[in-house]
């Protein structure tokens, strides 16, 4: 079996859209939402079998609109957000919605695609997030570790916390803030820390980074500058509580220290076109990914601002294998901060990528002509890590 | 007793010869006589000593030992032989026996002979005794008479002999003493007519005397003159030796003084001693011109200029330590080693002294611009100092100048260096302040081909005055340039590595720095000057690193075995600047236009946008300012190459939304579910076109920089239309504005198909972006885009 070939899937329509099913640790699924303006748009559950190398997809009908954005909820497999385009007398809003997926879904089907394509099953509109009175949805970030109650979105320049009730058939606008300053600000994107007892959030806007406390809804701090251009993404670091990475406009990904909002700890200048996304792994913090509209993915080594400077530590029980560890960590311990691959199967801008959550050494990325490409983590550099 | 002679020396003698102490020599030469007449007869005590390791003497079978045997020795030859030995040992002794008869009766002859003509010989000298004997007794008899004349003649004359010798001492004395009585005259004689010498002489003569004569009156009176007269000439003496400048025969001079001085004291020291006076006083002199000079050194400015000032320490203090060390060589060369140590300490701590103001006086200087002043102070000032120098080998006076005008070299580099970079950022300055004057004036100011002109020659006129200045210090007739340092390092290291290459990279460094910094905001830096920038690096990587370089060497003949920095890595420097400068150029007006494509596309509310009847103002706008950026950058750079396509290019229409082509083309292979979609005609595209590589590097020519840019900006400007919803005329006017740059667009680039491309790729993401996608007719967007 070919380890390292990347499995590609191809969408008929745009997407931009790509999450990781969240709640589900066993199987490696993504939702992938689709872009169309003319044609119903789909939610692609996609599966992939890791030992045989095949991917097997499900699709469901989204009929609100086109989606810009999809997160899944950290506590049920079978309900995800997205935010979607609402097209009505020749003005275009963007909304946010919860939905649940059918049943048989949730845990995966292994029908064959050609018979999915033909019984498109429509997603259950669970509840909406009304954003009438805040504008346009830039993203919705569930609460990670949580109960799945917990919801912020980002509309304009509001962030909303909602409480989801009764089966999440219900959300209600907890507590909001809103960013007051020149000219019209906007929100392009938000994540949830998973530190500090998910109290924190980051936001970004323009070329600003900001953190803000779900408590208070107040303002923590603030990067000023973060980017020279237009911040895309960022990310924390899930094992280390003040670290996040930030990507944008002018190529750059950069790394913070959220207790030093001066300067960015480290900065990496791969791409050669905006930086769209970027990922941590969710256990090896060093492994970042980064997808840009120069159509490639970079996967970076990052061992010196991660967690595990000097590669895996030993566990206290292995005691027996200890000899041969600390020869073995000896020899690595110059880990060098490195890019470890770049990923060209892309042929349009990649808009989108993020890690498997069942699978560390798994990832997918999704460029804007509806291609998904599912690769590995290099398996000299996984075992590299592990050993 | 010939034999104990002879056997005396031979090492029989063995183990008595050695001990050398003065009380064991009697007992020694006692028992070494012992020894000679134990060997003389025979006795092997001298023998046994002497060879301990040979056969045992006392064996009594040994033939030749002392105890020979014979019965013991047939006994054991009976019994340990065969008969057959026997035999052998048997003629063997027969022969030996009868070799030794012989050789008896050989010598016993011999000795009979000599003993019959010994006998001879002696009855012979009894005869020649008698004879010799009678004619010893005449000569004793005449040898009598002859003293008995001499006695008498003796007699006669001594009565005379004796008057004479008196008178001989009488007028001994009083010549003296005329003497004494004549010297105070003598004295003041001397004085007047300035025969110092002579009146230190005679002083020297007299003063025992009178010293040893003082309790009578006459002598002490004449002591009284003298002393006086000897104090005045002491006294003139030291005035003149004060006041000692060149004319005066210093050398005499200070001799007389050093004689002088202790007899005014009465103490006749020696002339070690003497020497310590003489140092004292000469130091008290040359402290008097260190004064002064410190005191033209001042704490104010109005310093008298530097030249004036060495002259002053030449003249004055290194002129008076020569004197003094001439003098004092002359005088004390006798004293040897000790005396030149003492000598060579004194110049030490005066001369460093001296050399701390100089060093003070030439900070003061380092501040100035005028090179030949300073080189000539300092040569002047090694030139007074190589006298003292040779002279005072040991004082090291003349390392410490050379150290100094080192020193002084050395940090003039460094000032020129400073001076070098100051200038470039002068320069740079001025361009910036000659880039924003004309946008205020609204009139064309100096054009950037001859604001680089102008940075270039300044930078180079600035490196060649540089140049000439640090010339001055290898000049051939200044006296420090053939030292070691001057001719070597001062030229590789100091001018080449440290002045030249310092710049050159400080250069690259600062252009440089203008990336790195205010990248972020599009920075402070006007393009313009990041563009002559890289236009100036890229001179330098061609032809203006190697021509200063070689300059340099020409000028500076460097010869010694530093390693230099190759021109190759200067320029592969200046290049990798350059390129840095040229990329950073493209990407801040990349940004420029990008952000004026960014605003209009977000800005706008494209789906209830009426029908197009214009192309927008800001793509007019974007077609200016790429026009002027093409006319900026074409004042510096060259045309570059561009692929060769058909003329009529600017007259190609829109093939991608041209509606006759879209539909049917292209059978439904991808996947059965999916409605057919446009995108695969733009995904089939790409599978034909290479990838864009955004922000790439650049090449150095103008067709490459506009390149860059155009990509950076259209790649924008199809991301912000992806992040829109277009109505039909908001597509229609996205085509048009399309086409529009299309017209005026590819003439700019190295490779048109590549704005085509691009531009198709905006026109076909507005089209899906659009969910009633009507293109416009070809033919109306061409007339609007050429009534625009």
């Amino acid at each position: 079996m070919e380890d390292d070939a990347p499995v590609i899937y191809g969408l008929e329509f745009q997407a931009r859209a790509l999450t990781p099913q969240t709640a589900e640790t066993d199987a490696i699924r993504f939702l992938v939402g689709t872009q169309s303006l003319k044609y119903d748009n789909q939610i692609h559950i996609i599966d992939f079998d890791d030992e045989n190398n095949i991917i097997n997809k499900n699709v469901l009908l989204h009929q609100a609109g086109e989606i810009w954005h999809i997160s899944a909820s950290p506590a049920d497999r079978g309900v995800l957000a997205t935010c979607y385009n609402r097209t009505s007398d020749s003005k275009v809003l963007t909304c946010a919605a919860v939905w649940r997926m059918p049943k048989e879904l949730e845990s995966g089907s292994h029908e064959s695609p050609d018979d999915s394509s033909s019984t498109a099953q429509t997603l259950e509109l669970l509840c909406h997030l009304d954003n009438t009175a805040h504008g346009n949805m830039a993203c919705v970030v569930w609460e990670p570790m949580g109960d799945g109650k917990k919801i912020i979105s980002l509309a304009d320049n509001h962030i909303l916390l909602w409480d989801s009730q009764e089966s999440s058939s219900q959300a209600v606008l907890a507590s909001s803030a809103s960013l007051e300053g020149k000219g019209q600000l906007k929100f392009t994107s938000g994540r949830w820390s998973p530190h500090h007892n998910c109290t924190q959030v980051a936001t970004a806007n323009d070329t600003t980074l900001r953190g803000w406390d779900t408590r208070s809804m107040s303002q923590i701090y603030c990067i000023e500058n973060a980017h020279g251009q237009l911040v895309r993404d960022l990310d924390f670091n899930p094992n280390k509580q003040y670290y996040l990475a930030s990507c944008g406009d002018d190529c750059k990904v950069k790394f913070w220290d959220t207790r030093n909002v001066t300067e960015p700890v480290k900065t990496l200048e791969e791409h050669s076109h905006w930086v769209w996304n970027v990922r941590y792994n969710h256990s090896h913090d060093q492994l970042v990914l980064t997808g840009s509209s120069d159509s490639r993915v970079i996967l970076s080594n990052m061992v010196s601002i991660s967690s595990e400077p000097f590669g895996h530590l030993v566990d206290d029980d292995d005691i027996s294998d200890q000899e041969d560890h600390r020869s073995e960590e000896k020899s690595k311990e110059p880990l060098q901060d490195n890019v470890i691959a770049t990923y060209e199967e892309h042929e349009d801008s990649v808009y989108a990528v993020d890690w498997s959550s069942a699978d560390p050494w798994l990832f997918a990325s999704l460029s804007y002509d509806g291609r998904l490409v599912i690769n590995r983590v290099p398996r000299a550099l996984k075992y590299h890590i592990l050993l | 007793m010939a034999a104990a002679a002879a056997a005396g020396p031979s090492p029989g003698s063995g183990p008595g010869d050695s001990p050398e102490g003065p009380e064991g020599e009697a007992p020694e030469r006692r028992r070494k006589a012992h020894g000679m007449l134990k060997l003389y007869y025979g006795l092997s005590e001298g023998e046994a000593a002497g060879r301990p390791a040979g056969p045992d003497p006392l064996d009594p079978t040994d033939l030749n030992g002392a105890h020979f045997d014979p019965e013991v020795y047939l006994d054991k030859l009976r019994r340990e032989c065969p008969l057959a030995q026997l035999m052998d040992s048997e003629t063997d002794m027969v022969r030996q026996i009868r070799a030794l008869d012989s050789d008896m009766q050989t010598l016993v002859y011999e000795n009979y002979n000599k003993f019959i003509s010994a006998t001879d010989t002696i009855r012979k000298m009894k005869n020649d005794f008698r004879k010799m004997e009678d004619e010893m007794d005449r000569l004793a008899t005449n040898m009598a008479v002859i003293t008995d004349f001499s006695a008498r003649i003796s007699a006669t004359l001594q009565d005379r002999h004796e008057r004479i010798t008196k008178l001989a001492g009488v007028h001994a004395l009083l010549r003296k003493l005329q003497f004494l009585f004549e010297l105070p005259s003598r004295l003041t004689k001397c004085v007047e007519l300035g025969a110092y010498g002579q009146a230190v002489r005679y002083q020297g003569r007299a003063q025992a005397v009178l010293q040893q004569y003082q309790h009578l009156p006459s002598f002490r009176a004449i002591q009284d003159d003298c002393q006086v007269i000897t104090a005045r000439l002491a006294q003139q003496l030291r005035q003149r030796f004060r006041c000692a400048l060149p004319p005066a025969p210093s050398p005499i001079c200070a001799r007389l003084l050093a004689v002088a001085l202790p007899c005014v004291c009465f103490c006749v020291e020696l002339l070690l001693a003497l020497g310590e006076p003489f140092l004292a006083h000469a130091r008290g002199r040359l402290e008097k011109e260190l004064r002064s000079l410190e005191a033209e050194l001042g704490p104010s400015p109005p310093a008298p200029d530097v030249l004036e000032f060495t002259d002053h320490g030449g003249s004055g203090f290194v002129g008076g330590l020569c004197q003094v060390a001439a003098a004092y060589q002359e005088l004390f060369a006798a004293q040897g080693p000790a005396g030149a140590e003492k000598l060579a300490a004194f110049a030490r701590e005066l001369g460093s002294r001296y050399f701390a103001l100089v060093e003070r006086r030439l900070a003061q200087e380092q501040g100035g611009g005028d090179n030949s002043l300073l080189v000539r102070a300092l040569d002047r000032f090694h030139r007074r100092l190589r006298a003292p120098g040779a002279l005072l080998a040991a004082a090291g006076l003349a390392d410490a100048a050379t150290e100094i005008v080192e020193r002084v070299a050395r940090e003039r580099l460094g000032h020129h260096l400073q001076g070098l970079r100051a200038a470039f950022l002068g320069c740079l300055t001025d361009v910036r302040q000659a880039l924003a004057a004309p946008r205020v004036a609204g009139k064309e100011g100096p054009g950037l081909a001859e604001l680089l002109a102008n940075v270039a020659s300044s930078i180079l006129s600035h490196i060649k005055a540089s140049l000439a200045a640090v010339h001055l210090f290898t000049a051939k007739e200044v006296s420090f340039s053939n030292k070691p340092y001057f001719r070597g390092e001062f030229c590789s290291q100091g001018v080449r590595e440290g002045l030249i290459v310092g710049f050159i990279h400080s250069m690259c460094q600062t252009a440089q720095s203008f990336c790195d910094s205010p990248g972020e905001k599009g920075g402070a830096t006007p393009p313009a000057l990041l563009l002559l920038l890289s236009r100036l690096c890229l001179d330098y990587e061609t032809a203006t690193i190697s021509y200063i370089l070689t300059l340099t060497d020409e000028q500076f003949l460097v010869q010694d075995q530093f390693p230099v920095t190759p021109v190759s890595t200067l320029c592969a420097e200046a290049r990798e600047t350059a390129r840095r400068l040229l990329t950073h150029y493209v990407k801040v007006q990349g940004l420029v236009i990008s952000q004026m494509l960014r605003k209009s596309v977000e800005t706008r509310d494209w789906l209830s946008t009426l029908e197009p009847r214009n192309v927008r103002a800001v793509m007019k706008r974007v077609v200016e300012d790429t026009t002027a950026i093409d006319v900026q950058v074409g004042l510096l750079y060259e045309e570059g190459v561009r692929k060769a396509q058909s003329s009529d290019s600017s007259k190609r229409t829109f093939s991608v939304y041209s509606s006759s082509r879209q539909q049917g083309r292209y059978a439904p292979s991808y996947t059965p579910s999916a409605p057919m979609d446009t995108n695969l005609l733009s995904n089939i595209q790409k599978l034909f076109s290479e990838r864009i590589d955004v922000f790439s590097p650049v090449e150095f020519n103008k067709v490459s920089v506009l390149t860059g840019i155009i990509k950076i900006s259209l790649k924008t400007l199809l991301e912000c239309v992806r992040l829109r919803t277009f109505g039909r005329f908001g597509l229609q006017q996205v085509q048009v504005d399309c086409h529009f740059l299309q017209l005026y667009l590819w003439r700019f680039v190295a490779d048109e198909e590549l704005v085509h491309l691009l531009l198709d790729e905006v026109v076909a993401s507005a089209a899906l972006r659009c969910p009633d996608p009507v293109p416009m007719e070809p033919s109306v967007v061409e007339v609007i885009c050429e009534r625009g």
